[in-house]
């Protein structure tokens, strides 16, 4: 850091060994358990995050970064590890057809809860909170975040204070991991509010966390203090803050500098990751993401109903220098939806070739002949369409003008119509406006593989579906799969159905797979107890176990 | 005088309303809306999707939102932020006092050197001092303050630790101190510019005056080069400044986009550019009249201190 000159050189030498230098496994600094945690919460960290947190009860409509706050301020019935486990929260077990928590046609389900959990106000918490929650949820005029799953409920019976049971519409397994991402909130915070929407709770939440509600500066940082009284291990720090930092390379420059403790969401930008290295005092891991990189085609635009076409696409893209040259090597090649630390990850698709002449080869043997101008055609169809990812994008606009040069070779037109965030990702994106898109989509729901949402044909919003089925993909087989995968219960079953339902979608290519992301976090030596969990959407999912070392 | 503001305020009502008209058709006619950040989320439906505009009111058509929303206003009700749900006026109290507090220290530091310089510069007319100033001036107003702000940061936190890189405070330490450490370099940053824009003003407005009769006049009467220039110069000089300051007070309070990102400042700018990254139309809406109400006051404002200051000049 004293010598910048040094610095770059080295930096400049880390690009030159590419992949291979920086492809080294997740490398998680020093094992934690060489180091306890205090008796006693000690001390702050502050995490600095790209986004502002601003939505406070966890069941209103929200993105990923009101996730923080909410992982440490609340509880689920469950909590899904790292491993893609689901353990109990405040459940005392969880509900499996052996057990007898789910009755056997999948419709019945009864869970147990905690009796030795209080609210933050001393309160204590009960099976009517988990109703009420999940009535809140259903509410028609609350303004709830997603509803799927939830919307299968009826019957929700309280038992005793302990156990609660309700019914479901039809047989739904991946409810188990939408419930590690239901916070229960408190039914007598609630008490005389007419408007839920408007509730007192919304911006001073009581939760039964490890974190307590500490302050809130808009627009600069949301404080929690330490719960004494929380059910589970920790926490071990008095004071979590999450700190607003609106801009990257400030974000950047302040973990540099020592303001904040830890990078959160989006975290230190893959050119800086080489020179983060030789930072002293600061830990940088690489983290696998669940989001994966694709390039989604409009299965309605005629360009691409010719699964000839989307083939030679795939075989034109230039992934390894794509990820090299611009991802400074960070991402995982990928041919699937699916995570790659997955249980259900399907690791025998056929890998990605990047092999012109075979493209050119298949086209033409498919009848689609050059005209004059280079560019192919059958049937009055043109090989030209546009490519629109959300502007200001740097990385990916560098990634279209690979992809340009490269399609251009085996004739096809690409034009780039790039647009804002707040455009693109509406009725653009929603009523498949697009011919193709460069998106990075987390497909699932905690580590559930369930993705009838983004592939069965009646999801396809532009025509009449209900859901973000948005390159319009219509599979009979997929259909099918999805539908027996959703009503199952039995893991290894459901293993070989979505491990089908990958090797179709990688011969179908609705969209042309890049890459699973990995994310550059660092923090400052000392801490201890941070771990990653791609199952989740937050580094402050288990903020409970961070301690500073003494 | 009170026929005169009797009709200012006509007027303002009137502007208001056709501000608000522009503002909001702009703002619906910006494709994506509210709900567009929700659209990647795994699980979200279009179900989830449609339900969301129907709470927000956001399926109305745009004439009945616009009326709906107008009609509030007249009450007194600005809505409540789609991001956190508070009213539009506590959203942007929350973030005024920031901004108030960078602006008002960088204004007044700009005001009083730009002065100094505007005057000794036309002054000392072509001297090594006025040429000095005006390149300083031509610079700063060609630099873009995200650079000076970087390179700032650079120097004077990361290499020499003297100063905060950047935030408007120590997290666990709200001292006035802490505040005023965390307010040296941003101030300073945006002075830059503010500095040249007013000495440039200041120099031109006072060459206008130098060489008129009444200074002659004055010379000719025994007074000092001194009391010349602080009486009959400079008083007349400012005239035009007043009416300049008062346009600067929208800016004052509207914030400083760039410095206000480079710097973590959590101020009206930032609030401005996240609420329009949300489509949150409600503060977009409220931030817009509340710029307009301040040009309005701020023009208004510098007419009757013109007309207090100047004899000459009546309102009415």
């Amino acid at each position: 850091m004293t010598d910048k000159k040094h610095g770059i050189t080295r930096r400049g030498a880390m690009q030159m060994l590419g992949a291979s230098a920086l492809l080294a496994p997740n490398l998680l600094g020093k094992p934690a358990f060489a180091q306890t945690p205090p008796e006693a919460p000690a001390g702050r960290i502050i995490v600095g995050m790209s986004q502002e947190s601003t939505v406070f009860n966890p069941l209103m409509v929200k993105i990923e970064v009101d996730d923080s706050v909410h992982f440490s301020l609340f509880d689920a019935l469950f909590r899904v590890t790292p491993e893609g486990e689901i353990v109990p929260n405040l459940a005392t077990e969880v509900p499996t057809q052996d057990n007898g928590g789910i009755s056997a046609d999948g419709l019945n389900w009864t869970i147990k809860l905690r009796d030795d959990v209080k609210w933050h106000d001393g309160e204590p918490f009960t099976a009517e909170d988990v109703k009420f929650t999940l009535e809140l949820i259903l509410n028609p005029d609350f303004r709830s975040w997603r509803t799927i799953g939830h919307n299968l409920l009826s019957d929700i019976e309280v038992v005793s204070p302990t156990e609660i049971t309700w019914k479901m519409a039809k047989p739904f397994a991946p409810y188990l991991n939408f419930l590690t991402e239901t916070f229960i909130v408190p039914k007598h915070a609630f008490d005389g509010v007419e408007d839920p929407n408007a509730a007192p709770f919304n911006s001073a939440p009581i939760g039964t966390g490890a974190f307590k509600w500490g302050s809130r500066t808009a627009g600069d940082n949301v404080t929690v203090v330490a719960n004494p009284g929380y059910h589970g291990d920790g926490p071990y720090v008095e004071e979590l803050v999450f700190k607003y930092i609106p801009d990257l390379t400030v974000l950047y420059t302040q973990f540099k500098s020592g303001d904040i403790d830890l990078t959160g969401r989006q975290y230190i930008t893959p050119d800086n990751y080489a020179e983060a290295q030789t930072l002293s005092d600061r830990e940088i891991v690489l983290v696998p993401v669940s989001s994966v990189e694709s390039i989604y085609l409009n299965q309605e635009k005629p360009q691409f109903k010719d699964p000839v076409v989307r083939k030679a696409l795939y075989h034109a893209v230039d992934k390894a220098s794509i990820i090299d040259a611009l991802y400074y090597g960070l991402p995982l090649p990928s041919e699937t939806f699916m995570p790659q630390a997955s249980y259900y990850y399907n690791a025998e698709l056929p890998e990605h070739v990047f092999d012109l002449d075979a493209a050119n080869k298949m086209l033409d043997d498919a009848g689609w002949a050059k005209g004059g101008d280079g560019i192919r055609e059958k049937d009055g169809v043109r090989l030209s369409f546009a490519n629109s990812t959300t502007s200001g994008n740097h990385l990916r606009e560098q990634t279209q003008q690979f992809l340009q040069q490269t399609f251009k070779e085996i004739g096809v037109e690409m034009t780039i119509e790039n647009l804002p965030a707040a455009v693109i990702w509406g009725e653009f994106w929603g009523q498949s406006q697009f011919d193709s898109v460069i998106v990075g989509i987390n497909f699932l729901i905690g580590a559930d593989p369930d993705v009838t949402n983004r592939f069965h044909s009646d999801a396809i919003a532009a025509q009449g579906g209900r859901g973000s089925n948005n390159s319009q993909y219509s599979n009979p087989r997929v259909d099918e799969l999805l539908i027996e995968g959703a009503e199952t219960f039995d893991a290894e079953r459901r293993r070989e159905i979505y491990r089908e339902v990958q090797a179709i979608i990688r011969e179908d290519l609705p969209f042309l797979p890049l890459f699973q992301n990995r994310s550059v976090v660092g923090w400052k030596e000392g801490i201890e107890g941070v771990e990653f969990n791609a199952n989740t959407r937050t580094e402050s999912w288990h903020a409970a176990a961070w301690y500073w070392a003494q | 005088m009170p026929a005169f503001l009797l009709n200012r305020l006509w007027q303002s009502l009137v502007l208001l309303v056709i501000v608000s008209i522009i503002g909001f058709t702009v703002l619906n006619l910006i494709p994506g809306g509210p709900l567009a950040q929700f659209a990647l989320d795994p699980g979200m439906t279009q179900d989830d999707l449609d339900r969301l505009a129907r709470q927000m009111g956001l399926d109305r058509p745009l004439p009945v939102q616009y009326l709906d929303w107008a009609g509030k206003m007249l009450v007194g009700d600005w809505g409540n932020s789609f991001r956190d749900g508070a009213p539009v006026l506590d959203v942007i109290g929350r973030h005024i006092f920031a901004t108030f507090l960078l602006m008002g220290s960088s204004t007044a530091l700009s005001i009083a050197i730009g002065t100094w310089i505007g005057i000794r510069g036309a002054t000392h007319r072509y001297s090594g001092f006025d040429y000095t100033a005006t390149i300083g001036a031509m610079i700063a107003l060609s630099i873009p303050t995200f650079w000076f702000g970087l390179v700032g940061i650079y120097i004077f936190s990361l290499k020499l630790g003297w100063l905060p890189a950047g935030n408007m405070y120590t997290i666990g330490d709200g001292s006035v101190l802490n505040y005023l450490h965390h307010l040296i370099l941003p101030s300073i940053v945006l002075s830059l510019v503010n500095v040249a824009i007013w000495s440039r003003y200041m120099r031109s407005a006072t060459l206008d005056v130098i060489n008129q009769d009444f200074v002659k006049t004055a010379r000719a009467k025994g007074l000092t080069e001194r009391r010349v220039l602080m009486k009959h110069v400079v008083g007349n000089a400012l005239l035009p400044m007043i009416t300049l300051a008062g346009m600067q007070l929208p800016g004052i309070l509207g914030g400083a986009l760039v410095t206000e990102t480079v710097f973590t400042w959590p101020g009206m700018g930032r609030l401005f550019l996240d609420s329009l990254g949300y489509s949150d139309y409600p503060v977009i809406m409220g931030l817009l009249m509340f710029s307009a109400i301040l040009v309005i006051l701020g023009n208004l404002l510098a007419d009757i201190v013109v007309a207090l200051v100047d004899p000459r000049i009546r309102l009415g």
